[in-house]
């Protein structure tokens, strides 16, 4: 099984897939030549768009099946969970690529991007993203080495690497923790220019909050998904127990929600008819109360559709929520306006496409997806043990 | 001595030689425009580091005209100072606040912009245009003022509009024209917005006609300095990072006894193209 050769297979949909990609590729080649101001929308009243607002933000969290799932598995030991353990650091770690090649992209003086790694601005909540980012990217590449030196023999190294994994697995959980939260944090400097729904000092508490039970739903859409590829039997009661946590992560989070707005003497603003109030609104009740209620009914929770659109339904919302703080919630103070131009949009299709180009590849030449006979019978053990 | 300049709208013309001065002194292009019968000067841009602003607004039931020159705030504790993780921007024992790459050639800015959305008064500008763009504003002359010049503007202002000196007597200055004439409104605009500014605004109509931040979503603006929220929420990050790293230590030691041993590599395996 291991001897086998490099295999990619090349299907018309991937080869669309590899368009975009180079199309994307040229585009950013123009952008690195002659500026930001060539390729995007960007203004001095919206200095940061599409690539900040969906890519970065939105990537970063979606990525937060890899720490959920690291969290559960290789801290809490829960064991059931295993098969989805590797698929999901696999797409953290694609995840985490993409907001980092956004990032690169986005800031203008590029060359500069490791400025910061010498001039330390500690009292900047970027200072604490940028490098908790570099950080946690790094250690997942090292997890993954893990898996990697599995098909590509290389024993010494795949030692090291053993006696490494504890303090990786720790670190993999503590920094993405502490950068889920201050992705939020950056917006603290915006009190005055977000609008109060979504301005609060609680705002980190928010993020890390809700990176952490998207992790459970991003893991069975896209479990899911790669079933539907691949003619596998989906993970389903591996996706129902999982079910339970992320109902209860997302109930505290509605509750802690509307203490902060009452307490800040804003709930009002939720109800005065504003583009806004009505943003939040969406956001809350198709997003998070409607998944909480599909997740705690037992007919709906054991169906396969169920699952899957409880949680389609979470991890939209998560991209809404950061849509709303990056975009609805500063639009009226700021002023001006912003959309996305044609070569924006066109490098961000590019990006996600190379990333599912990349999964593809990685899950057909590496062990990620569990044995198809094992997959339903995730409770035992497997055969004599070589390792602990 | 920290510096600062005191704008009496009262005073302001729209002469606009304070807009003259700054291109010259800073050496900054012009650019184009176009005709229209707007006098106002428009938004501040890179090759634009003030502005002359035309507002109409109502005083006692009469139609009056009144400019403001816009700029960098120079704030005490500047909230662009504190974003930019690269030290970038400066808050100088002067009183002015600057950039650091082109006003002393410290070139570390990565232009990632986080500096334009933490200042609350829209200041720092960007130089889309440029393959490799520098953030611009204001530097308050900082050259001039380090040889105990007045800044350019203030130098050029021929009606007494701005009138630069220490903060500190500025302010005395201000209360004192206020206390004096009826006419003012009893406010100095920068006292206390977000922790106070180096440059202070006294003016005859409500602040809010002419333009400047006082209410936002319904509530008076902020006169906490930003930089101290900031740090209310990072000064936990040590604690964070020691606290949440010890008890997963914890909790995976307590729980690593009772587990069950698996060998990994029987258990996944690549996956079939089937298609
Ligand atoms: S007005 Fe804006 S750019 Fe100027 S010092 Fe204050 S925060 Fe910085
Ligand atoms: S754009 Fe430059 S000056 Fe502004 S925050 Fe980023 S690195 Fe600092
Ligand atoms: S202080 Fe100097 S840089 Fe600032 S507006 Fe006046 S002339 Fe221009």
């Amino acid at each position: 099984m291991y001897g086998r050769n490099w295999s990619f297979r090349i299907t018309w949909f991937r080869i669309l897939l590899i368009i975009l990609v180079l199309g994307a590729a040229a585009a950013c080649l123009y952008r690195f030549i002659f500026g930001l101001g060539a390729v995007t929308n960007l203004s001095d009243q919206w200095p940061w768009g599409l690539w900040i607002g969906f890519d970065l933000l939105c990537g970063i969290a979606l990525a937060g099946g890899g720490f959920s799932t690291a969290l559960v598995v290789h801290v809490l030991h829960r064991d059931k969970y295993l098969p989805i353990a590797r698929a999901a650091l696999l797409t953290s770690l694609l995840g985490y690529i993409i907001s980092l090649v956004s990032l690169f992209l986005d800031i203008g003086r590029w060359f500069n991007f490791w400025r910061p790694f010498f001039y330390w601005g500690f009292h900047s909540v970027l200072f604490e993203v940028f490098w908790c980012i570099s950080l946690y990217t790094t250690i997942q590449v090292l997890e993954f080495g893990d898996i990697f030196f599995e098909k590509v023999k290389f024993p010494a190294l795949k030692k090291i690497l053993g006696y490494m994994m504890t303090p990786l697995l720790i670190l993999g959980i503590v920094l993405p923790s502490l950068h889920q939260s201050s992705l939020g944090s950056l917006y603290i400097v915006a009190i005055d220019k977000l609008y109060p729904l979504w301005w609060s000092m609680l705002i980190p508490f928010f993020f890390v909050w809700s990176a952490f039970f998207l992790g459970p739903a991003m893991v069975t859409v896209e479990g899911t998904l790669a079933s539907r590829a691949y003619g596998r039997q989906p993970e389903l009661p591996v996706f129902q127990s999982m079910t339970k946590l992320t109902m209860w992560m997302m109930i505290i989070y509605f509750i802690v929600k509307m203490i902060d707005l009452n307490y800040r003497g804003v709930f009002g603003m939720a109800f005065n008819g504003s583009y806004e109030s009505n943003m939040f609104l969406i956001e809350m009740i198709v997003f998070v109360l409607l998944p909480i209620f599909m997740y705690a009914i037992p007919s709906i929770r054991t169906k396969l559709w169920g699952v899957v659109t409880a949680s389609l339904l979470v991890v939209v919302g998560v991209v809404f929520n950061r849509m709303n703080v990056v975009f609805t919630g500063m639009a009226k103070s700021v002023g001006g306006s912003y959309f996305p131009s044609i070569w924006e949009f066109l490098i961000t299709i590019g990006m996600w496409s190379a990333l599912a180009l990349a999964y593809l590849f990685i899950v057909e030449n590496f062990s990620i997806l569990p044995k198809e006979e094992h997959t339903h019978s995730t409770h035992t053990s497997y055969g004599p043990s070589f390792h602990a | 001595m920290s510096k600062g300049v005191l704008v009496d709208v009262t005073r302001c013309i729209d002469c606009k030689s304070c807009m003259v001065a700054c291109k010259v002194w800073n050496d900054l292009p012009s650019r184009k425009t176009e005709f229209s019968n707007d006098l106002d000067a428009g938004q501040l841009n890179s090759d634009t580091y003030t502005v002359v602003n035309n507002c109409i607004s109502e005083n006692g039931g009469e139609v009056v005209w009144r400019f403001v020159k816009r700029q960098c705030m120079h704030c005490k504790e500047p909230a662009c100072e504190s974003a930019c993780f690269t030290h970038s921007f400066v808050k100088t024992k002067e009183g002015a606040v600057i950039y650091k790459p082109t006003v002393v050639d410290q070139d570390y800015c990565v232009g990632c912009r986080y500096c334009m959305i933490a200042c609350p008064f829209g200041v720092p500008t960007f130089q889309w245009e440029k393959a490799f763009p520098y953030v611009e504003k204001c530097t308050f002359c900082y050259e001039r003022t380090q040889q105990g010049l007045k800044t350019a503007c203030t130098q050029a202002c021929p009606t007494g509009a701005l009138k630069f000196g220490d903060r500190e007597e500025l302010l005395a200055e201000a209360w004192q024209r206020i206390n004096n004439n009826p006419n003012y409104v009893k406010h100095v605009y920068g006292e206390k917005e977000y922790g106070g500014t180096s440059w202070l605004y006294i003016s005859d109509v409500p602040f809010a006609q002419l333009g400047f931040k006082t209410e936002v979503f319904n509530r008076p603006v902020t006169e906490k300095s930003i930089p101290s929220l900031t740090w209310d929420v990072l000064k936990w990050t040590p604690y964070i990072f020691v606290g949440w790293g010890a008890l997963l230590t914890a909790m995976r030691a307590y729980t690593k006894r009772r587990a069950e041993v698996h060998n990994e590599e029987e258990m996944y395996g690549p996956v079939d193209p089937k298609e």
